[in-house]
């Protein structure tokens, strides 16, 4: 099992990371070179997944957990989003209600399910009206943050994101989500 | 409209129509409430933290109905200084009565002890958060002394950035066509949220510091206390406290029907000498508690419909 974090030492060579031409017919000063990391045979890849969101995406995914290679990518540049995150997960298939969870972090993700290195579906971020038990509440003396039971937000707004707590009705936004 | 076995637990919850009716329901239990409306039933009054008017009024409504009354002030003798949830309290209580009132520190509570019971539950208070009661008679009041809701002037003043009983009534009102006046100095102006909603339900309102500026156009005005427990600095809390004061001198420059309101305890934001002016409506609205809470009593246990 190898999980690669950004920041963490890695071994030279442990990732495949090669150079891609984007665009070919691209004027020569447009051209950007976007780093990648290896392909995998079975498992699920996330891709265009914001800056800022990559890490929130797989603690989100509970990747930790996982058993088979995880491989993440952050601060990719991206041609359309500045940014990107990508993750791979060797041996594993998201479902449509796990891939729902990080919509409110990455609601514009693409998730690919691979096998023998092909993609054989594609599953769409859906964003969900309300979020079960994936952030915590922002407020200290929400009742959530004090007794064991299960958060619940309400999506107020997608874009810029505004979630609303079930029980002490605080908003929050973007900046204040932790992972449950 | 059916309220039996609805739970009150905050402002939002409720559509136009639904305070209308609770309204209506108030006035009735106002004019003629019937002494034996709630016999045989017994209300669970859950403090956990200290109330005077809400516990009291409560208690005074049930009885008044010839229900009987349950519960405790002090969470200190209950068993939740043994570590117990709220969630395991309410299981056990919810065997002992027909109804709960619930005020607990934290907020949220009275939603997890809504989810947890089986039999109503009002919420009487959870933190800085909801206290619906309160806001219905709020309502009650400004309906009775204007003889309407839709359309009024709205002012708000004192501490706005974490007076709850202002958040709520912004929003019960909101669905009346009003125009709000926030007089509040920055620090302790009204939250963004609540303006964005106004702003989305094309509310229109106004924000200044200065308590006369729009003191002409003003139908209502709803004070509140600057809550000295809210400032960690006492040397802040200090340089807002006497910021504005409502007093014969200002009441020179007001509506001739303006009506004054404030939740309640004072502590010098209304001077006594506007007390017997016929703007004052705060002890009136004081003593609408009580058939708000007759009237809240008698819809979730089912006894008006």
């Amino acid at each position: 099992m190898a999980k690669h974090k950004k920041g963490k030492k890695r071994g030279k060579g442990s990732d495949r990371i090669r150079a891609k031409k984007v665009d070919p017919s691209a004027p020569p000063v447009e051209k950007k070179k976007e780093l990648s990391i290896s392909a995998i045979k079975e498992g699920t890849v996330l891709d265009h997944i914001p800056g800022d969101a990559t890490f929130k995406v797989a603690e989100i995914l509970n990747v930790d957990h996982h058993n088979g290679t995880v491989s993440i990518a952050a601060n990719l540049q991206s041609k359309s989003m500045g940014k990107k995150g990508i993750i791979k997960i060797e041996g594993k298939f998201l479902t449509q209600d796990e891939v729902n969870k990080i919509a409110i972090v990455a609601p514009d993700a693409t998730v690919n399910i691979i096998k023998n290195y092909e993609v054989k579906e594609k599953i769409k971020v859906k964003s969900p009206d309300v979020v079960d038990n994936v952030v915590r509440c922002s407020n200290p003396v929400c009742m959530t943050n004090n007794e064991h039971i299960n958060t619940k937000f309400y999506v107020v707004k997608k874009d810029p994101l505004k979630i609303r707590c079930h029980y002490c009705e605080r908003y929050m936004g973007k900046d204040d989500l932790e992972i449950v | 409209m059916d309220f039996k076995n609805r739970d009150i637990i905050s402002i939002n919850d409720f559509s136009k129509e639904e305070l209308l009716y609770i309204l209506k329901v108030v006035k009735q239990m106002e004019l003629k409430p019937n002494s034996n409306l709630l016999k045989g039933k017994i209300l669970a009054t859950l403090f956990f933290e200290p109330s005077t008017r809400t516990r009291l009024s409560f208690t005074s409504s049930m009885k008044q109905l010839s229900g009987q009354v349950i519960g405790f002030s002090n969470s200190n003798i209950t068993s939740t200084q043994k570590g117990e949830s709220l969630w395991d309290t309410i299981k056990m209580i919810q065997q002992y009565a027909d109804v709960i009132v619930i005020r607990h520190p934290l907020e949220g509570s009275a939603r997890l002890a809504a989810e947890a019971a089986a039999i109503p539950v009002i919420n009487g208070g959870d933190g800085s958060n909801q206290h619906p009661t309160q806001t219905i008679l709020d309502m009650y009041t400004i309906q009775k002394t204007k003889g309407k809701l839709e359309g009024l002037n709205v002012g708000f003043v004192g501490d706005l950035k974490y007076g709850r009983t202002v958040h709520s009534l912004v929003m019960a009102l909101s669905h009346f066509n009003p125009t709000f006046y926030f007089i509040a100095p920055d620090e302790l102006q009204i939250p963004e949220n609540y303006l964005d909603e106004l702003f989305q339900k094309k509310i229109k309102y106004f924000k200044t510091s200065d308590l006369n500026r729009f003191s002409k156009e003003i139908d209502v005005l709803y004070v509140t206390r600057i809550q000295k427990e809210r400032f960690p600095d006492p040397v802040e809390y200090e340089k807002f406290k006497d910021v504005y004061k409502i007093d014969e001198a200002f009441l020179q420059h007001v509506k001739k029907d303006l009506k004054i309101m404030h939740p309640l305890p004072r502590v010098g934001e209304i001077d006594k000498s506007v007390d017997n002016t016929p703007h004052a409506a705060y002890f009136e609205q004081a003593a609408n508690g009580i058939p708000v809470r007759k009237a809240l009593l008698a819809l979730v246990l089912g006894k008006i419909k």
